[in-house]
């Protein structure tokens, strides 16, 4: 009643941010590089921060030329860190608009937007006697996390990574070798080619027998996918994707947004969370790739369909899509 | 249409062609638009909060004259930099594209007593669309005044100063039965009906919220300052609304500004909206100062062509345009703030009394052109 029609905590944010009970958001310290294209982030998260399990990855909402974008980041810092930092640790992908701007121009001091920690690309409760971590790339990250916080009696890892400076935390996990805390197999790729799923028996012979964390690019997931279903073993292997997989499009129509009143005409190729965005109309976003659930919105009128399986969804009471995955499967009806 | 069609002398195709011009204009500012305009808004957000804060806090002293100057002028600044630069612009929809929820026009609230939504209707959506359109846009005259020759003359209408006046004084309550239609609204058949109820409670609700804020919980804090609490909040809302009306007013009524027959929009294109909105706005000439705390509508004629362009655009848009009125040869209506509000009011005079016969009209009219 005080402050009408703004709230008082719309006044408590000019001067503290970072309080308990506002929205979650965290600030910029440092921007550590890593490689040439690879830079850690140490955060320092507002009250409200849960805390997260190794592995897991929090989505992160950033200013990017003034733009609020969404994404999510593996937490490369090990959890209950005494200054209460995280870290994430971000590889800039080509035409990335949030990892080139977090790798190359984040400046200390930047406010971000946070959301709690979340996926289940974790540990057991029970410490596994044997692990196998399979990575490539930024896929390394959430391994980090791990290897952080538990120590392994039988840690084995294979990375690879197109050359030696591009491994990503190279000297910390030579250290771990050094320690004779983790076996450590580098395959690098520009000289030794893409790794081939059959070479593990030569690199790793008793894989079968590891509990084993895959994250990497979707070949290399599927292929490992397909190789352990292939040995009866696939419970033992946990992954983790970053990009959404195949591309299945179709026909597309006019999308209408029924709480905002805009109609746009889509493809059936552009996600429905890229043409609401384009449109101006407010978009709820996660990970964009279909995993978080974090952009799921009524659907309620025409059909969708799932960019990664092809499969059309159509509107009933009560129907959710994902956005970020969903394109128009002729004209359709989102309520935003 | 009016005496003389100012546009005459353009064929259709210069018309499109100009129609390009100005899509160019916008499309140069949106490639552009980024983390400057973002900051910009955001600091003048800040400000406001800041400003009302201090201001209100120094009212709680107000029994003392000088913190209650200076506290009333405070809290009228902040009042208008919400109305004009931040919510009106915010809820125009030209900070959308940040994508960020609280500085958004889907979320955004203002300090007026008519609810964000039905402000945005009938503003954004008809005055903006069908801007000066005699019969359509209501914002010509507010139903309640003739601004044009070509409005028909009721003996109502002599009045019209003093409705004019009434409504600047009041001119947020005034905005808000206007977005409820009251005028249409109130008859007896239309009274009843269910979604009129709903709109007219939730403007109930609004005004309710904003009475108690400031004219009994900000005058109970200031405890034995109340009633001169209770004064300055009065003063400040007052000074809002003369100082929003009068902007208002520049922008559709001085001498010189066009409106336009219902049957001419229709099958318009996109070049003759655009002309439409060139010869139907006026701006105000000015310092920096002036124009932010017109919240850039000052640049009217710049913001009725790219409504959701951000206002902090429209300065650097102005040179662009005005270049291209001397391009077409067409009249830029524009002055100093004295001068557009006492045209503005001398139309509302003139035309209280119903016209001059026969047809004397015409080159009066001629020589306003040529002197403005």
């Amino acid at each position: 009643m005080v402050t009408t029609p703004l709230l008082p905590s719309d006044y408590l944010d000019l001067v503290s941010p970072l309080r308990a009970g506002a929205d979650l958001r965290g600030r910029i310290e440092a921007v550590h590089p890593e490689t040439g294209d690879a830079a850690t982030i140490v955060i320092r998260p507002g009250r409200g921060w849960r805390g997260h399990t190794p592995g897991q990855y929090v989505r992160i909402g950033v200013d990017v030329d003034g733009v609020r974008l969404w994404r999510a980041y593996s937490i490369t810092s090990p959890t209950g860190r005494r200054d209460g930092r995280v870290t994430i640790t971000v590889k800039a992908i080509p035409d990335g608009k949030v990892s080139n701007h977090l790798v190359h121009r984040a400046k200390p001091g930047t406010l971000i937007q946070l959301d709690q920690a979340t996926g289940d690309f974790v540990l057991p409760e029970a410490k596994p006697a044997k692990v196998l971590y399979l990575t490539a790339g930024s896929g390394i990250t959430p391994v980090m996390g791990m290897l952080r916080n538990t120590e392994f009696d039988d840690a084995v890892m294979v990375h690879c990574a197109p050359r030696p400076q591009d491994v990503i935390f190279r000297g910390e996990l030579h250290d771990l070798v050094a320690d004779k805390r983790l076996l450590l197999t580098e395959v690098h790729t520009d000289t030794d080619g893409m790794l081939d799923i059959a070479r593990l028996d030569e690199l790793v012979p008793d894989w079968a027998e590891r509990e084993t964390w895959a994250c990497g690019p979707a070949g290399l997931l599927d292929a490992a996918e397909e190789h352990w279903t292939g040995h009866g073993v696939p419970e033992r292997l946990h992954t983790e994707r970053f990009r959404p997989g195949i591309v299945v499009a179709g026909e597309g129509g006019e999308v209408t947004f029924s709480a905002t009143g805009k109609r746009v005409d889509a493809d059936g190729a552009t996600p429905l969370l890229d043409v609401g965005e384009e449109a101006g109309v407010l978009m709820p976003s996660g990970c964009r790739m279909g995993i978080c659930f974090g952009c799921v919105t009524p659907l309620k009128a025409g059909a969708v369909r799932d960019l990664r399986t092809g499969e059309i969804t159509e509107a009933e009471p009560g129907v959710l899509i994902q956005t970020c995955v969903s394109a128009a499967a002729g004209p359709c009806d989102i309520e935003r | 249409m009016t005496a003389i069609d100012p546009t005459a002398h353009l064929t259709s195709e210069q018309i499109e062609e100009l129609g390009r011009e100005l899509d160019a204009i916008r499309d140069e500012v949106i490639a552009d638009r980024g983390e400057k305009d973002a900051a910009y808004i955001r600091k003048v957000i800040s400000a406001q909060r800041k400003l009302e804060l201090v201001s209100r806090g120094v009212l709680l002293f107000s029994i003392f004259p000088p913190a209650w100057v200076l506290g009333t002028a405070g809290l009228s600044v902040a009042k208008i930099m919400d109305n004009m630069e931040i919510g009106h612009n915010i809820l125009h929809g030209q900070w959308d594209w940040m994508r960020d929820p609280k500085i958004h026009s889907t979320t955004w609230e203002w300090d007026h007593v008519s609810p964000a939504d039905q402000w945005k209707h009938s503003h954004n959506e008809l005055h903006h669309t069908y801007t000066n359109v005699i019969g359509k846009d209501n914002d010509l005259g507010y139903g309640i005044m003739r601004v044009d020759e070509d409005q028909r003359w009721h003996p109502f209408h002599l009045g019209q100063p003093l409705w004019n006046f009434i409504n600047a004084c009041f001119f947020e309550y005034g905005i808000a039965a206007y977005d409820l239609e009251l005028g249409k609204n109130l008859s007896k058949r239309r009274r009843k009906n269910p979604e009129f109820r709903a709109r007219a409670k939730a403007v109930g609700r609004k005004i309710r919220k904003q009475v108690l804020k400031d004219y009994v919980i900000h005058p109970l804090l200031s405890g034995p300052s109340f009633l001169p609490t209770l004064a300055a909040t009065f003063t400040a809302n007052l000074v809002r609304n003369l100082w929003t009306h009068s902007v208002i007013m520049c922008g559709h009524f001085p001498e010189g500004v066009q409106v336009f027959e219902r049957r001419s929009i229709r099958g318009e294109t996109r070049g003759q909206w655009y002309l439409r909105q060139m010869m139907g706005s006026a701006n105000i000439s000015g310092s920096r100062a002036m124009h932010f705390m017109t919240g850039n509508l000052s640049h009217q004629i710049e913001h009725h062509l790219f409504p959701d362009l951000p206002s902090n655009r429209y300065a650097e848009v102005a040179v662009k345009v005005r270049a291209l009125f001397e391009k077409y040869e067409l009249e830029y209506v524009t002055g100093p703030l004295p001068k557009q509000v006492f045209s503005a009011w001398h139309k509302v005079f003139r035309l209280s009394l119903p016209n001059k016969k026969p047809k004397v009209g015409a080159p009066e009219r001629e020589q306003e052109l040529v002197a403005a």
